[in-house]
């Protein structure tokens, strides 16, 4: 609801991206790991098929009928996280989870950083869905 | 406050096209989904509204009432329709998911008879959904 009291309008989109992460703090003990983690420490890691439903707002545009062009939103979402993320192990291969463990809360806030230069339109959220039971939201 | 949210589906034919472009321009922007003879959807609608529910009857609204109201105004509207050439409400407008979530809504809100229309959704692929939120009823803006 926006401040002159008519209708606000979001627009989302879902992604996927599949990708291998594993959940552990170097500066803990194995055994503190084990605890805090479970069977997400396990040394190899393990993968799951992400979603992420990008959420974006703005006034619909009265020659287009839309609030993004989803073909921009798309190929933005494309090079700022798919490309970088399907098929990787974060913990290896994405630079800022190296210091940061690739939990889905901090996966969101990593996604919001990314996406938040979206010029068309204003990012309002990120939900990632890790698994089909876990979910995790982030609004900035 | 609670939320009471129902849903139904309605199948319909769209296209984009911008009466005051180029053909060029219209495919540039709109890309397949200004193939003239049109393409569909299963569009899933999900209408959801906020009340405090009655101390007699433990409902924030009579779920009947809704799932008539929106037979009325969205189904038998739009339901196996061609939204550019068949829905009046739509004259004049491209049928994007934003402009037919804002159409349902406008055609919902008035109608409401306890609580308040809270957000419409509407889902044209299970990747693709729009919300519509605002005020309604003479409530005053949502804090």
């Amino acid at each position: 609801m926006n401040s002159n009291g008519t209708k606000t309008v979001q627009l989302s989109r879902r992604y996927g991206f599949s990708a291998a992460h594993r959940l552990h703090n170097a500066q803990f003990s194995a055994e503190e790991n084990q605890r805090l983690y479970g069977k997400c420490a396990n040394p190899y890691g393990h993968g799951h098929n992400y979603v992420v439903e990008v959420t974006v707002s703005g006034p619909v545009d009265a020659a287009t009928g839309m609030v993004a062009n989803l073909t921009e939103l798309d190929a933005f979402v494309q090079r700022e996280v798919l490309e970088p993320f399907d098929h990787k192990y974060l913990n290896e291969e994405v630079a800022e989870f190296r210091a940061m463990v690739p939990t889905t809360e901090n996966l969101c806030r990593e996604i919001w950083r990314r996406l938040k230069p979206f010029p068309a339109a204003r990012l309002e959220r990120v939900r990632i869905e890790e698994t089909s039971k876990n979910s995790f939201e982030y609004e900035g | 406050m609670i939320r009471v949210t129902r849903k139904v589906e309605f199948c319909a034919s769209h296209y984009y096209w911008n009466a005051e472009w180029s053909e060029e321009e219209n495919r540039r922007v709109f890309g397949k989904c200004a193939n003239r003879h049109g393409h569909g959807h299963n569009y899933t609608l999900e209408v959801t509204v906020e009340g405090e529910p009655d101390a007699q009857t433990g409902m924030v609204l009579d779920l009947k009432e809704l799932k008539d109201l929106l037979q009325g105004e969205v189904v038998e509207r739009m339901d196996h329709r061609h939204l550019n050439h068949e829905v009046p409400e739509l004259a004049g407008k491209i049928p994007t998911t934003e402009n037919i979530a804002s159409v349902i809504w406008d055609l919902l809100a008035p109608k409401i008879r306890s609580g308040r229309l809270q957000r419409v959704r509407l889902y044209e692929t299970p990747e693709l959904f729009v919300d519509v939120c605002g005020a309604t009823n003479g409530a005053g803006p949502k804090p």
